[in-house]
């Protein structure tokens, strides 16, 4: 494989963040603003209430790419932000959409 | 007991109930039942400010002496939008802040109204955490809540943005939440401290780099003592400046921009950095490839996100930096490092700090040093932006934490005066001086009223060079001398202005003693403006050109 090769691999390269938070108004901008104000575009966002609709959980598709982690940490700063977990290889809710 | 009280009323008796006994702020329509509530307490008192900007900076002095989250209110719309920059600061400084807003009723909300701002959507990057409180009820929890994250792991402001019919309802109240305080940090993985002191122990040329972490988190004295145990020649930030008394035989005053030229030079030379409450703000670290090319890092900072953010840390530690540091010395030998200390010592002789005219209480050093000739370490120090916040971050012989407040990650002119007005009435037995330049006070000069209203103890130097000195220097270093909107053509008598506002004013300038004059006023209690002309050709020197290694300093 050459490295032009390699490039356009990571270009591709697609990551899952998923996101449980606390479910108001708010939240969402919360997180999306983390994204937006870094020039970080999120790609694809799935985003359910879930038990007794006191938290959502969020799934963002997004280029994976060395921002990541530091998006994490700050995720994870978030006083909504209950728990995050990245899915390196996608995630079913994309569905085909990562295809 | 049951109580009957409205969301106002609530909020009063919950900030009375943090101890908050100093509110800053400004009515309007949207917060009055707030204000009527807060006219009958007999424990908070109100300074209006005469915009909200300022009210802002002077909740900001008081967090910044006091350490714990202090507290500005204003209304909605405008009221909120003027707030936002004094709120934007306190996040890059991390100081902790309370901001009350008050917001048009919640059926009003999203039609436009009179006086209606998405101050939620505005705040949202610029705060720590906001909150829009949808009932009454909720207030018992948000604002304990607000001074709890204000507080806790790195410091920030919260705004709470209060709907006018949350604030006029009521309910019945049987039970008060408890106020809201800091959450213990994270304990430090002791592993992690055990492999930093191995490489303090083995290093050969470390350098300390102290970061206003250290400040917030009371670690000055622990940061001294570190240095002292294992001579670590020790760097500031513009944040931490005072953490370690500017001279002291190991400190090496501030890194970065503006440094010395051998604090710079020496940490070309380091092989062990050890970063503590520090950002690597690219002020302190200019070119990142270019910074410390030879040395590990150790990197101790309460906020996780930090650690491995702009450098890649060897050792990252996430702590609270005292705690850290209180771990990290029993493990810490005891080392003369002389090789080190001498290579220090020899560099700082070889290329000492030059202060032109340091004897002339006319220049801009010398007027410094006159000014510290007449007060000691119990002073606060407040600057606005700019060439003179420089020449004081340089010059000033700070030496203890809180004496320095600066507008440091923002870089906000304006701060000065109600940073000043802020700090003195968190400390009124104190001298609070702010230099200031005549950019940046026009840029909050109403707050000269409300310094003489309260009668606070502050000196105002201001250091007129009848431009914006900064925009002036890179202009004339770096933009051909095309020097363009950064000479005023027009400049007000800056000593009637005083004098219009109410404040005792001095210039100077006209004095035949300038020290003598200096020194009457600064021991005289009460506001005080002294006006002193400088030199719009002085530059602060050395300046790393921006995006330029820190070993590229031009001038001195």
């Amino acid at each position: 494989m050459n490295a032009m090769n390699r490039q356009e691999e990571n270009d591709l390269k697609r990551t899952v963040l998923e996101i449980d938070i606390t479910n108001h108004p708010g939240a969402m901008s919360h997180v999306v603003g983390l994204f937006s104000r870094r020039a970080f575009n999120i790609e694809g966002i799935h985003c359910v209430p879930v038990g007794d609709r006191t938290n959502s959980r969020i799934w963002l598709l997004l280029q994976a790419d060395a921002r990541v982690p530091q998006m994490i940490k700050q995720l994870d700063k978030l006083e909504d932000v209950i728990m995050i977990r990245q899915h390196e290889n996608g995630h079913p809710v994309f569905g085909e959409l990562l295809a | 007991m049951t109580e009957t009280l409205t969301g106002a009323q609530i909020t009063i008796r919950l900030l009375e109930r943090q101890g908050i006994r100093i509110v800053a702020g400004i009515p309007g329509g949207a917060i009055l039942p707030i204000y009527d509530a807060l006219s009958h307490s007999s424990l908070i008192r109100h300074v209006l400010a005469r915009h909200e900007q300022g009210a802002g900076f002077m909740a900001q002095g008081l967090a910044r002496v006091s350490g714990v989250p202090a507290v500005c209110m204003a209304s909605s719309g405008p009221g909120a939008t003027n707030l936002l920059t004094a709120i934007a600061d306190a996040k890059l400084d991390s100081i902790p802040l309370v901001a009350i807003t008050g917001q048009v009723p919640r059926a009003m909300i999203g039609t436009d109204a009179f006086q209606e701002v998405d101050t939620y959507g505005l705040s949202l990057p610029i705060t720590k955490h906001n909150f829009l409180v949808s009932s009454v009820e909720e207030l018992l929890e948000v604002i304990p809540r607000a001074f709890q994250i204000a507080a806790s792991g790195r410091p920030g402001p919260v705004l709470v943005d209060i709907p006018k019919d949350v604030q006029a309802q009521a309910i019945e109240i049987s039970a008060w939440p408890a106020p809201g305080l800091a959450l213990p940090a994270p304990q430090a993985d002791s592993a992690l401290i055990e492999q930093a002191a191995a490489l303090i122990n083995s290093a050969e040329r470390p350098i300390l780099y102290l970061g206003g972490g250290v400040v917030h988190s009371g670690a000055a004295a622990a940061a001294i003592e570190l240095a002292e145990k294992n001579s670590l020649p020790t760097v500031m930030t513009l944040m931490a400046l005072g953490a370690m008394p500017v001279d002291h035989p190991l400190s090496l005053g501030m890194l970065g921009m503006h440094g010395a030229r051998y604090t710079n030079l020496l940490l070309d030379e380091c092989d062990l950095l050890i970063a503590v409450g520090a950002r690597f703000d690219d002020r302190a670290t200019g070119k990142v490839a270019a910074f410390c090319p030879q040395a590990k890092i150790v990197h101790i900072d309460i906020d996780p996100a930090e650690l491995d953010k702009i450098k890649t840390a060897h050792i990252g530690i996430t702590a609270d930096v005292q705690e850290a540091l209180a771990l990290l010395l029993p493990a810490i030998e005891k080392n003369e490092r002389k090789n080190w200390v001498d290579r220090n010592n020899a560099l700082k002789a070889q290329l000492p700090f030059e202060m032109p005219d340091v004897d002339n209480p006319r220049s801009h050093f010398g007027l410094i040093r006159a000014v510290s000739d007449c007060l000691d370490d119990d002073a606060i120090i407040t600057t606005d932006v700019g060439q003179h916040q420089m020449w004081v971050a340089q010059a000033y012989p700070l030496r203890r934490a809180r004496q320095w407040l600066t507008s440091g990650g923002l870089g906000t002119m304006g701060f000065g005066l109600p940073a000043a007005i802020g700090a003195a009435l968190a400390a009124p037995q104190r001298t609070v001086v702010c230099f200031t330049g005549d950019g940046s006070i026009m840029m909050n000069i109403q707050e000269l009223v409300t310094a003489c209203e309260e009668q606070v103890n502050i000196k105002i130097v201001l250091m007129d060079n009848a431009t914006l000195g900064l925009v002036h220097q890179q202009q004339t270093l770096f933009y051909g001398e095309r020097l363009f909107a950064s000479q005023f053509k027009s400049s007000p008598d800056f000593v009637k202005i005083a004098q219009g506002f109410g404040m005792a004013a001095l210039d100077l300038d006209r004095v035949a003693n300038p020290v003598a004059a200096l020194q009457e006023a600064i021991a005289t209690p009460g506001p005080c403006l002294i006006h002193v002309s400088i030199d719009a050709e002085q530059k602060v020197y050395p300046m790393v050109p921006p995006g330029a290694a820190n070993r590229d300093m031009i001038g001195a």
